[in-house]
């Protein structure tokens, strides 16, 4: 699943340069330009992947390591 | 083409929305007075808050850390310059590239921050790569950064303010200034020089009273200020312009596309494809704010950062489209014509907005934005200073905790006192270009906390170089761009990209010359989490 979340986030990062809308001017939903539109819809996209992220691939191990015995050691 | 109506003239001339202003100002120190209360009274306390913030205040106090002048103020005037582009410019990129550097670097950071007692980055650093004096040369580095960050908050509350307050050209005349007599070299309008005073001293009662504690609940008081009024403002813009569908026909063709060409002005409007691309690197920065840093330290568990990284990009988007709208719809109004880019907002709201009381409230969101960011920094600043240089080699105990709060206190006035100075003297800067000067330098340093978490080989000289070559070719393409405007080079490739790629060259080439951390270290930072 990591993977898959991997792999998706580069695709999403690939789909930022979206050439095909640099001089479409078309109007959406009647008040929005287009190329503002995509990029609007692409912040959406981007939560869902993180939301996909945070349930399928989120580090619990990192948080219990960090609770057992904090401060073991001090930082200098 | 917009009309105005004749009771705007007098209306807006009222001192009104200064008042609610004030009174936004008095309620908001009210609550850190309430959030002092809260406080242990402990350096911890005042630094990190005990490590109990929990999963909202989280979200909101690194959201509206994040979101500054910058994107009130600059999105909208890079709007109304360059055009449609500025939102994926950074607002879609940085909902993937923030949350994945909460997700990647923010976690971890924690994790080592709770476990071994860190309170800032420079501790961080020098545990992992076992080097006192990179200390000594990042703390100054990091500083140097912060400077412009904080630069843009002092200019863009200022400019906001003297948009709001000074004479205005209309299609029916001038509307006059608020305070024609008092300040006629201004039109009538406060002066960045006063705005910048108050907010300034504002920000530091409210940190000295309740340091992160009061920064956090400030903060999230603050964020949902202005996205509310950010949001009123947008509904009251676009109604007076006859809808959103009217305001947008009305708009520059030339705005609502990317492709490059040249406005009636001479300048350019549009974003070269380089330049689109090479903005990429600029979200990176996140991963090196040390306010950030401190804020994820603030986090009462791993689990608070799950909102944080889920929201981050809708909020984001709450934010930026109606910013980038308006300052598209801006591009369409003759009465903007010639308006300075950090300008545009204050005057949009200033014109079009009819009842002075809702002038007051949105304004008062600007300015939420702005301090929201700009008590995060103060307040790190006087952490890295205290904890890395006056404590740092120190035994404990050294200085009692009310010492140490007050030799934070002391460094924060001294720096805020150079950056007040500055943002008077540097106010015709754009502060869309000035922030992104800041997040380019924090983004060449990324390769350092990257490096530090996931390659093992990473060591201290690799640590040296990548700060020395990121910075040195920061400081020679900041030097080239006039000390703050537009830095794109070679056809149009971001300074972001190329400092990044130098500091990469350095980590890799400064570790791979230099001997493996020792095991202890390596057995430290690279534990096995299962």
């Amino acid at each position: 699943m990591k993977i898959l979340i991997v792999i998706l986030a580069l695709v999403l990062f690939v789909l930022h340069q979206d050439f095909w809308n640099w001089d479409n001017s078309n109007i959406v939903l009647g008040f929005l330009p287009v190329g503002l539109a995509y990029h609007a819809g692409y912040s959406i996209a981007a939560a869902c992947l993180w939301a996909a992220a945070v349930k399928f691939a989120w580090p619990t191990e990192i948080e219990a390591w960090a609770d057992e015995a904090s401060t073991e050691e001090e930082g200098s | 083409m917009t009309t105005f109506s004749p009771t705007l003239l007098a209306e807006a001339a009222s001192r009104v929305p200064l008042a609610v202003i004030a009174v936004y100002l008095c309620l908001l120190l009210g609550m850190a007075m309430f959030a002092s209360r809260l406080s242990r009274g402990t350096s911890s306390d005042y630094f990190v808050a005990s490590h109990s913030i929990g999963p909202f205040m989280l979200l909101m106090s690194v959201f509206g850390t994040t979101m500054t002048a910058f994107a009130l103020v600059g999105s909208t005037g890079k709007a109304f310059e360059k055009g449609v582009g500025t939102y994926g410019l950074m607002a879609s990129s940085s909902g993937l590239i923030h949350a994945a550097c909460f997700f990647l670097i923010g976690i971890k950071l924690w994790s080592f921050g709770k476990k071994y007692g860190y309170v800032t980055q420079i501790q961080y650093f020098r545990d992992r790569y076992q080097s006192t004096s990179l200390g000594y040369l990042l703390f100054p580095v990091l500083v140097l950064l912060v400077i412009p960050y904080l630069l843009i908050g002092v200019i863009g509350a200022g400019k906001t303010i003297e948009g709001v307050t000074k004479a205005k050209m209309t299609p029916k005349g001038e509307i006059p200034g608020m305070f024609p007599d008092l300040f006629a070299s201004t039109a009538g309008g406060v002066p960045v020089w006063l705005t910048g005073l108050i907010i300034c001293i504002v920000v530091l009662a409210y940190i000295f009273a309740g340091g992160s504690r009061a920064a956090a609940w400030a903060n999230t008081f603050q964020t949902l200020v202005f996205m509310a009024m950010g949001v009123l403002a947008f509904y009251l813009i676009s109604d007076r312009l006859g809808g959103v569908s009217e305001a947008i026909a009305n708009a520059n063709p030339a705005h609502l596309v990317r492709t490059v060409s040249e406005g009636a002005n001479g300048k350019e409007i549009g974003i070269p494809p380089l330049t689109f691309l090479s903005y990429c690197f600029i979200p990176l920065s996140v991963g090196m704010f040390p306010h950030l840093f401190q804020h994820w330290l603030t986090a009462k568990s791993a689990k608070s950062f799950r909102l944080t990284v889920i929201a981050h990009p809708i909020c984001i988007m709450i934010v930026w489209v109606p910013c980038v709208l308006i300052g598209l719809w801006a591009s369409g109004l003759p009465s903007m014509d010639g308006t300075p880019p950090n300008a545009i907002l204050g005057k949009m709201v200033a014109v079009l907005v009819k009842t002075p009381v809702i002038v007051g409230l949105v304004t008062a969101g600007i300015l939420a934005a702005i301090m929201s960011s700009l008590d995060s920094q103060f307040l790190c600043l006087g952490t890295m200073f205290t904890n890395d240089i006056v404590l740092h080699g120190k035994k404990k105990g050294t200085y009692s905790d009310k010492k140490i709060v007050l030799i934070a206190r002391l460094f924060i006035v001294a720096i805020v006192s150079l950056i007040y100075v500055l943002g008077v003297l540097l106010q015709k800067k754009s502060i869309f270009d000035l922030a992104i000067w800041s997040f380019s330098g924090f983004a060449s340093l990324t390769p350092l906390v990257f490096a530090a978490l996931y390659w093992k080989r990473a060591n201290a000289r690799g640590a040296f170089c990548c700060i020395i070559a990121s910075m040195a070719t920061w400081l020679i393409l900041f030097a080239n761009s006039g000390w703050g405007g537009e830095g794109a080079v070679l056809g149009g490739i971001m300074p972001a990209a190329i400092c990044t790629v130098a500091g990469i060259i350095g980590m890799v080439v400064g570790s791979l010359t230099a001997p493996a951390p020792s095991e202890a270290t390596i057995r430290k930072f690279f534990p096995d989490f299962r």
